[in-house]
């Protein structure tokens, strides 16, 4: 009996063992595994912060070891892209991501290259119709954080007109903007209607700078929205311009990619975001298991993509929290559509069918019909946003194209 | 100002010595001071280092040298982006050893990249390659030799600030090319320059960088040999010298300047051409990346001898890769990498104070 539980106990022991050889031989694919991040600028810049936050969040998350991850920053949109995307690959790197929008042709150029290496680029357009299989796009349906953050920027214009610090009429907002492109405009167009939807009055001023990162251009176009008598101010540009004005002049502002409460603590409200982590999870854990990657990834509030900061209680309206909660829930439920057709108008009129520049190609040709069941269908042809109408109550000051 | 001088000198002599010119060195002494400041730039550096991070100074220096010349590709890149840079460098040589201060490379470079990207977007499938390459050549050489042509105009007839009216000239062709970055921009509005496909520079031998790297190698020896073996080439160093011997020995400067200008947009045009058909395949506002700028110091350092300007240019590009790696590599931002470089630099360019003049020290106090 003593033998027959001796052989009994180490044959348990062998097995177990064996189990957990096999299990560190597991461990030991997961500790090859490298992914290698390209960033446009450094942590000074509100863009890439998000980004390298994300990153850090993730990996550590995932027990990516330092070694296990490698960051390159300030690397520009040019050939220096290509060189540091196929560097990442040559130092054995299983993923490689670019930041920004420009990053695109030179990622698509070192995928080429790599087949075995995948390649993801946020904010880009051409994954979908390029057709090589290991680049990838990915965004999030950003313009749905844009409208709860319009809440917030109505329900602050509301209590102004309720304290009487403004009439009705004088519910004017001002936005940079920093090009005149899709992505912008979907996000300014997002934000007005959501303050449209508390305030009915507001009107919005837009001002581009033709850069996505230039501190002084964004100081100056807030500067000359307030003096356009804009009594609140939000952004869609990377840098700390237009909040430090906004702080400098009084003036509440809605924030975009991260809070700037800590410099701008007596006018920042809010900020939506794009929080990148539940992405670059959903990438590794692809890449490990070895399952394929979407070629386009867009995804929102569900899995935490999109987000929205705390809210400044000192700045924003009472009652702010809640509506927003609740505007939150109905997105998700689909009870209410950001861009339904009901809540704007184009020239005055209604607007029941529009073709989009969804494929990206050299004529700018208009090739997908985006209006259906009564809403434009935002990021769901490819991630990147391709909302580009003009509508009315929004003036546009100047234009980047 | 010089009576100021005069006695902060005094000053100085007072107390420890005084500076005197020196004669020229031998070769090998004046090589040996270089050498002895990159090694002091260095030992101060570990201590800068060793003051602000926990990293240990060799470690860091050989990560340096590994994000330079680490695998074959950054090798590559590491001489393709020394070729552009002395490109540039031999570029604006002739213009500085005739004393007229060019710091419009920048723009030079971007308009002859732009008449370029224009070629290669208007012509494409219309015309062959191989037409459409030298055509695009010849353009840039163009278009850059009539952004040097201009201030040097101005300067001839009505005696205008060169510095100012070549650093002018630069905004214009950074406004006129960020308006056709966004005109055709891809996808429309978003800022990003499209592609160039059709008129790259043809792969030689499996390397991309090849072609470039060999057309500035040949411009070096022909910019060598132009500068020092010349008739054009000693008229240029003659009016960088003194104007007034120039006309006194019948030079016409005007026609010097005229014609040297021209020559250095023209190889600002071509170092254009290389970056938007050879490198980057694409046009914006920042393709000539400083570079215009960098250039001087290259120039400078090298004492406007081509050969030289290798190993300036090279030294430059190195530090430049070598720092970007050590921020990637311990995670640091780039603005420390910027301080090593800093450091160094710093050094070299000291050294050359030491290599042209020596401090007499006092003997006795107040021997003056």
């Amino acid at each position: 009996m003593k033998k027959i539980l001796s052989f009994l106990l180490v044959a348990v022991m062998v097995v177990a063992s064996l189990g957990v050889l096999t299990a560190c031989g597991d461990k030991k694919a997961n500790d090859d595994f490298k992914i290698g991040f390209i960033c446009l600028h450094d942590e000074n810049s509100t863009y890439d912060k998000n980004f390298l936050v994300a990153a850090e969040e993730a990996t550590k998350e995932l027990g990516l070891s330092a070694d296990q991850v490698i960051i390159k920053t300030n690397i520009p949109e040019g050939n220096e892209c290509y060189e540091a995307a196929a560097d990442l690959a040559d130092q054995g790197c299983d993923i490689v991501f670019a930041n920004s929008f420009g990053h695109e042709p030179y990622m698509l150029k070192a995928a080429k290259e790599f087949p075995e290496v995948q390649f993801c680029h946020a904010t880009g357009t051409t994954a979908h119709t390029e057709g090589v299989e290991n680049f990838h796009n990915a965004f999030a349906s950003i313009y749905e954080g844009r409208y709860l953050a319009g809440i917030a920027a109505g329900m602050k214009l509301n209590e102004m007109i309720e304290e009487g610090k403004i009439t009705a009429d004088q519910a004017k907002m001002g936005y940079v903007g920093a090009f005149t492109y899709a992505e912008v405009v979907s996000g300014y167009t997002s934000f007005y209607l959501g303050a449209k939807s508390v305030c009915p009055d507001v009107t919005m001023e837009v001002q581009f700078t033709g850069s996505w990162y230039d501190e002084a251009l964004e100081k100056e176009a807030a500067t000359k929205l307030l003096s356009n008598n804009c009594v609140l101010i939000s952004q869609h540009a990377d840098s700390m311009g237009a909040p430090t004005a906004c702080e400098n002049a009084g003036v509440p502002n809605v924030s975009y990619n991260g809070s700037t409460e800590a410099a701008c603590p007596n006018t920042f409200i809010v900020s939506s975001r794009i929080d990148w982590a539940p992405y670059y999870k959903y990438i590794i854990n692809a890449v490990q298991n070895g399952e394929e990657i979407a070629t386009d990834w867009c995804e929102g509030f569900e899995v935490g993509s999109v987000k929205l900061t705390d809210i400044n209680e000192k700045v924003a309206a009472k009652g702010t929290k809640e509506a927003i909660e609740d505007a939150k829930a109905k997105l998700i439920a689909g009870e209410i559509k950001v861009f339904d057709t009901n809540n704007f108008t184009v020239g005055g009129k209604k607007i029941d069918s529009y073709m989009a520049d969804v494929d990206t190609d050299a004529n700018y040709e208009k090739d997908t019909e985006v209006i259906a069941d009564g809403y434009f269908h935002e990021s769901e042809f490819r991630s990147a946003p391709y909302f580009d109408l003009q509508i009315d109550g929004i003036t546009l000051l100047n234009s980047a194209f | 100002m010089k009576k100021l001088n005069k006695l902060y000198f005094s000053a100085l002599s007072g107390s420890f010595g005084h500076i005197v010119k020196r004669d020229e060195l031998p070769w090998w002494k004046s090589w040996l001071i270089r050498v002895v400041s990159v090694i002091l730039a260095l030992i101060v550096c570990g201590f800068v280092t060793v003051s602000l991070t926990d990293l240990n100074p060799i470690e860091m220096y050989i990560t340096m040298v590994e994000g330079a010349i680490g695998t074959s590709r950054l090798t590559w890149n590491l001489f393709q982006n020394t070729a552009i840079l002395l490109c540039v460098a031999l570029a604006v040589t002739p213009a500085f050893k005739m004393k007229f201060w060019n710091i419009g490379a920048e723009g030079q470079i971007l308009i002859g990249g732009f008449a370029t990207a224009a070629c290669m977007i208007f012509l494409e499938g219309k015309i062959s390659e191989p037409l459409l390459i030298p055509l695009m050549l010849v353009l840039s050489i163009i278009a850059g030799a009539i952004w040097g042509l201009v201030p040097a105009y101005f300067k001839t007839r009505f005696n205008s600030n060169e510095t100012l009216f070549t650093l002018m000239m630069n905004y214009v062709a950074i406004q006129i090319v960020a308006y056709y970055t966004l005109e055709w921009s891809m996808p429309k509005g978003s800022g990003t320059p499209r592609t160039l496909d059709y008129g790259q520079l043809p792969v030689l031998f499996g390397q991309k960088y090849l072609v470039n790297i060999l057309v500035v190698a040949l411009l070096t020896v022909l910019v060598y040999i132009y500068l020092k073996y010349s008739k054009q080439g000693y008229e240029i160093s003659v009016v960088g010298e003194s104007e007034k011997t120039a006309r006194y020995i019948g030079i016409n400067v005007k026609k010097v300047v005229l014609r040297t200008m021209a020559i250095s947009g023209a190889l600002c045009g071509v170092a254009g051409f290389l970056l938007v058909a050879g490198t980057d395949h694409s046009l914006k506002s920042d393709t000539s990346g400083g570079r215009g700028f960098t250039a001087i110091m290259v120039s400078w350092l090298a004492k406007f001898n081509p050969i030289f300007m290798i190993l300036t240019s090279l030294l430059i590009v190195f530090l430049q890769k070598g720092a970007s790696k050590i921020s990637e590599v311990y995670r640091l931002n780039s603005s420390f990498a910027d301080i090593i470089t800093g450091i160094i630099i710093f050094f070299i360019i000291g050294s050359e104070f030491f290599i042209n003049y020596k401090i007499k020290l006092n003997k006795k106090e107040g021997n003056v």
